[in-house]
């Protein structure tokens, strides 16, 4: 069950985007930005509004990477696997990452502190390897800078 | 006492490095001094290897200095920067960069001079002299333009620019569209990126000059969920071109309309094929739609569409500006004009070139690249994305001219070069564009559905074989199968996956554990030329 506060939001939102052309997307992305996740118990009432059924929504929300169904941790770090970054050592890097912050790719931490996630592609490529943390893009990443970066973030295990 | 101009880009990739911390230490040091400076947040000029680049306006020039970090700061103002004195990161005046002063920047003539959003800059940096003559012209004269200019889909796909358009000019529709595809998910590239972090109004411009040339009065920006700062930069470009009449209902008083507006992606590599695109710009999954019929007839909601890339749409504004025969006579063959080659990977001096089609690969990687960062020789090049071929040293002196590359079974694609050193493994990379291609499968399709999963698995057997899996045999299967995917996938993520694949096979048979003596046909077996181009 949403909480009423959630639920309002959901309310608020689906207003705004339900009869905006090709709206489902924006929309999610809104409940996301809003929530932290799109939670399945908000999958009936958007349902609802936007005249589809659910399969196709929870379809819609599972076919995209970027959809979360459950809530992340409180800090999002995404480390860049594509070619770019794999040519200076991206694989190392993640490796690295996942014993640093304690936690496996594709993970959430048991505290919910952190989500750990591969990305393909942050568009840094000049100066991989690349990782986005909560939206901020670090470059030239090393083994050392990340130590450096999770410890400021108090993030590391 | 006079105002220094100080420049300190707001590009992505100089974040990423720190150039908003940089900008901050400047204007307290400079401030605690009380000089009188304004920091514009420029692009970047795409010399990434010296972001944070910080520039200075002085009477000989903008005087550059590269890379910049907090600590220098002090010492920088100390050392006279805003006279464009000398210090340690001195790199001389910018323009005289010999990065920079070999290129022929046509699409990226502003990058990194202007501030991205100002109106003001963009006017003074012959912005809108396209879209001002557009609406003198009859839109078939305007497709004609383009048509004679020789564009071709900078996407990767390289269809003919001016065909797409013509078609949709052809249609009658309630509502005609033009969508921009800026899903620029191949690795290796960000040369969309660039554009609408650091020149928006020139992609605005494109895609209204577009609307006006076919009847349209509605466009959509597809961006990447990957860059935020993209989105933000063309929202509030979008907002204040609104504002001062550069879009909306009545352009620049023509009585003609254009409307603008971003749609966010959702971290789908295949949303980037034009239909997929358009199903998520409906607010479906991102799966690829059977063609025909072709998207310039039934596309976005049923109805004609164009769509092309980031780059396609930017190269618009200069050839209605300065006329067909301007652009096409940069370029050789059937590939005219420029490409921003986008250097990537393990290379000393990463960043964007753009240069006439015709230059090689060996120039690139060498005269502008400084080789490879690791100081390692250079094994391979993948060129085109994820789903392009490695180049291997034996073809770097070929021309990168769409033609040409496609001769030898590879593509140019969207200009990305990603640099290996010889530490790579290039079986392992074959297994990677499978592993890719398995995750990145919209599932329409069995042979890129099932295909790449079999694909991984069947480089597994190649690498270690067993009495009951013979390399030799194996090896078979892998070439069956890419053949089965290049020719039986709907689009090119199946369809092109085979390239990264038999190119590192054909060329590396070392490192998959097959003896040189043992290798194939290189030229029967490399990905067919004849085969349909990404989108």
């Amino acid at each position: 069950m949403l909480e009423a506060s959630q639920q309002q939001t959901l309310g608020v939102l689906l207003a705004r985007h339900r009869s905006t052309p090709g709206g489902l997307l924006p929309l999610l992305h809104a409940v996301q930005e809003a929530l932290g996740y799109v939670s399945a118990d908000a999958v009936e009432d958007i349902a609802r509004a936007f005249n589809l059924s659910r399969a196709e929504v929870h379809g819609v929300i599972t076919y995209y990477h970027f959809f979360r169904s459950a809530p992340p941790g409180r800090c999002v770090v995404q480390v860049c696997r594509a070619e770019s970054c794999k040519a200076v050592g991206g694989d190392a890097l993640l490796a690295h990452a996942e014993a640093v912050l304690g936690c496996r790719s594709h993970h959430t931490r048991d505290d919910g502190a952190v989500t750990l996630e591969p990305v393909f592609c942050l568009g840094l490529c000049a100066m991989s390897p690349a990782i986005l943390v909560d939206d901020r893009p670090h470059a030239r990443m090393t083994p050392e800078k990340f130590d450096r970066l999770a410890a400021r973030l108090e993030i590391a295990a | 006492m006079s105002v220094v101009r100080v420049y300190v880009p707001r590009d992505a990739a100089a974040l990423a490095v720190g150039a908003d911390d940089v900008a901050s230490a400047l204007r307290d040091a400079l401030e605690r001094r009380g000089a009188a400076v304004e920091i514009v947040r420029n692009g970047s000029r795409g010399l990434f290897w010296l972001e944070p680049l910080v520039e200075v306006e002085t009477v000989r020039g903008r005087a550059a200095y590269g890379p910049v970090e907090v600590d220098d700061v002090e010492s920088l103002i100390d050392g006279g920067l805003l006279e464009g004195g000398t210090h340690r990161l001195s790199r001389g005046l910018t323009e005289e960069i010999p990065y920079l002063a070999r290129q022929e920047r046509l699409t990226f003539a502003r990058m990194g001079v202007i501030d991205p959003v100002s109106l003001d800059d963009y006017a003074a940096h012959d912005g809108w002299v396209g879209l001002r003559r557009a609406l003198t012209m009859e839109p078939a004269a305007l497709v004609d333009e383009v048509l004679q200019s020789g564009l071709r889909g900078r996407g990767g796909a390289a269809f003919p620019t001016g065909i797409k358009w013509k078609t949709v000019l052809a249609t009658t529709a309630p509502q005609k569209y033009v969508a921009c595809n800026a899903d620029e998910g191949d690795s290796g590239t960000f040369s969309d990126r660039m554009t609408m972090e650091g020149d928006p109004f020139m992609l605005i411009e494109g895609m209204t000059i577009a609307g006006l040339a076919v009847g349209a009065t509605k466009g959509y920006v597809y961006i990447r969920s990957e860059y935020p700062h993209a989105i933000a930069t063309m929202n509030e470009a979008i907002a204040r071109a609104n504002a001062a009449g550069f879009l909306g209902d009545d352009l620049l008083g023509s009585g003609k309309a254009f409307h603008l507006e971003t749609r966010k992606g959702a971290g789908s590599y295949v949303c980037g094929e034009e239909t997929a695109m358009l199903e998520s710009l409906e607010g479906k999954r991102g799966i690829v739609r059977a063609k025909p019929p072709l998207p310039a007839i039934e596309g976005l909601f049923g109805q004609p569409t164009v769509i092309n890339n980031v780059i396609s749409f930017a190269s618009v504004p200069i050839i209605v500006a300065k006329g067909a025969a301007f652009y096409r006579d940069f370029g050789m063959g059937r590939s005219k004009g420029t490409l921003p080659f986008q250097l990537a990977g393990n290379i000393r001096q990463g960043g964007l070139v753009e240069k006439a089609f015709g230059i090689t690969l060996r120039e690139l990687l060498y005269d502008f690249g400084g080789g490879s960062a690791s100081g390692r020789p250079i094994k391979a090049v993948q060129v085109g994305g994820p789903l392009g071929a490695y180049v291997p040293e034996s073809q770097w002196d070929l021309p990168l001219d769409y033609e040409a590359y496609a001769a030898v079974g590879a593509v140019v694609g969207h200009g990305g070069l990603v640099v290996h050193d010889d530490t790579a493994d290039m079986a392992q990379l074959a297994r990677y564009a499978m592993e890719f291609c398995a995750i990145e499968s919209c599932g329409k399709c069995t042979p890129c559905r099932i295909g790449s999963t079999r694909g991984v698995e069947t480089i597994d057997r190649i690498v270690s074989p067993t009495t009951t899996h013979p390399r030799e045999q194996q090896v078979h299967l892998l070439r069956d199968l890419c053949e089965t995917m290049l020719y039986g996938s709907l689009c090119a993520m199946g369809g092109m996956t085979p390239y990264p694949v038999m190119s590192a096979l054909n060329h590396y048979p070392h490192d998959f554990g097959i003896e040189p003596s043992l290798a194939p046909d290189v030229e029967r077996d490399d990905a067919s030329t004849q085969h349909k181009q990404p989108a």
